[in-house]
């Protein structure tokens, strides 16, 4: 009985289609990457920076969906399970759009009615790596010292 | 044995699983989707502090270390890279071994288990490497010695969730490489030959693939955006 389960399931699969979506996935990883390393010099509230983000998180999501679909096999089982499966997770959507919603309009609430919290934001502080890992006594003072304005912060 | 044509109404009516699929490998999908809702939650958290912050550590500042290189070379991107590459491959040779399992075949059974659990241990190798590197240079939970990316100061946020996250992906994996460890183990000592088939290799198979698919998401979310 379980024999017939495990032929059943084999038939959408094949050492061909492994390898078709093997490269699939090193081909958007490799975009991935690609972008990756284009949206460096851009600058930081470009919205070209900005579109190469969702570029990225688009092909995310078809790695997910080769994994899933292939890898895990779920393509080739039957629609019960996939929706099974399927159906609950997309309470993501609504998780990820209340959630990042959420925090955005925090940032802007503190950002308007906390001054503090906006100020914290606009002092710059100097970059430790150029002062090299020859004081790293001094180093570890410092660090600590950076750190203790977030502290009230988070205080507040 | 012919009777493999399902129709949905044949189904549930009873007598077989209304998915098709045998019980251990529905509740490994179940489990997987726990699973999956507890690493979401962490990343959507993650992104939720990360939206409610006004400046973020640019992470081609943080990672840019690379072993056996140049103390300040300049490499962001490389490493972690090859990281997901390893993941990648060791997701491909645990299909092979599924595949094999299919043709009752234990020669590549064996042969594509043992290439998932050394891309398993490369991958966790690899990711000790990192921890190590950034907790030398003084980055811990509770601890952050970047600065963000417009040069203000950074809290310990970044440092957290990148630990906790990373290290509760990292257990998975190295969980996933105890599991294709015990699959090896019974696969030698014949088990699924006797049994006559190779079920279990699948699920353990399953539960791999789903920690490819989380480092999809947290290399992502962590190293590119």
């Amino acid at each position: 009985m379980e024999h017939t389960v495990a032929h059943e399931e084999h038939a959408g699969g094949g050492v061909k289609e492994i390898v078709k979506v093997t490269i699939i996935l090193s081909v958007l990883t490799v975009i991935e990457l690609i972008l990756g390393f284009l949206m460096m010099p851009l600058a930081l509230d470009s919205s070209l920076r900005l579109a190469m983000k969702g570029a990225i998180i688009i092909l995310m999501m078809a790695k997910a969906f080769y994994i899933v679909g292939y890898f895990m096999h779920l393509k080739h089982e039957i629609k019960n399970l996939i929706m099974t499966i399927v159906v609950p997770l997309a309470l993501f959507v609504w998780f990820i759009i209340a959630f990042l919603y959420d925090g955005n309009s925090f940032r802007h609430l503190r950002n308007t009615y906390d001054p503090h919290f906006k100020e914290q934001s606009t002092i710059k502080v100097e970059k430790k790596e150029e002062h090299g890992a020859k004081t790293e006594g001094k180093e570890e003072e410092k660090k600590h010292e950076e750190t203790k304005p977030e502290e009230k912060k988070a205080g507040h | 044995m012919s009777t493999t044509t399902v129709t949905p109404t044949k189904l549930w009516s009873g007598g077989k699983s209304p998915f098709n699929v045998e019980y251990g490998k529905l509740m490994m999908w179940y489990f997987l989707m726990s699973d999956a809702f507890t690493f979401g939650a962490f990343l959507i958290s993650y992104g939720t502090i990360r939206f409610s912050t006004n400046g973020w550590p640019n992470p081609n500042e943080v990672f840019k270390s690379f072993p056996f290189a140049p103390e300040h070379m300049n490499a962001p991107l490389v490493f972690v890279s090859i990281m997901t590459f390893i993941l990648i491959i060791s997701s491909v040779t645990m299909v092979l071994a599924v595949h094999a399992g299919h043709n009752m075949d234990k020669k590549k059974v064996v042969k594509n288990l043992i290439w998932t659990i050394i891309g398993g241990l490369a991958f966790l190798s690899c990711q000790a490497w990192e921890w190590n590197h950034l907790h030398n240079e003084g980055a811990w939970w509770g601890h952050n010695p970047f600065i963000n990316a417009d040069h203000t100061a950074s809290s310990t946020n970044f440092t957290n969730y990148f630990f906790t996250i990373t290290g509760f992906h990292g257990f998975h994996v190295f969980s996933g490489v105890i599991i294709n460890i015990i699959m090896l183990i019974m696969t030698l000592m014949d088990k699924f030959e006797k049994r006559g088939h190779y079920l279990m290799i699948e699920k353990a198979g399953l539960y791999w693939h789903f920690v490819d698919l989380v480092w999809v998401f947290v290399f992502t979310c962590f190293y590119l955006v």
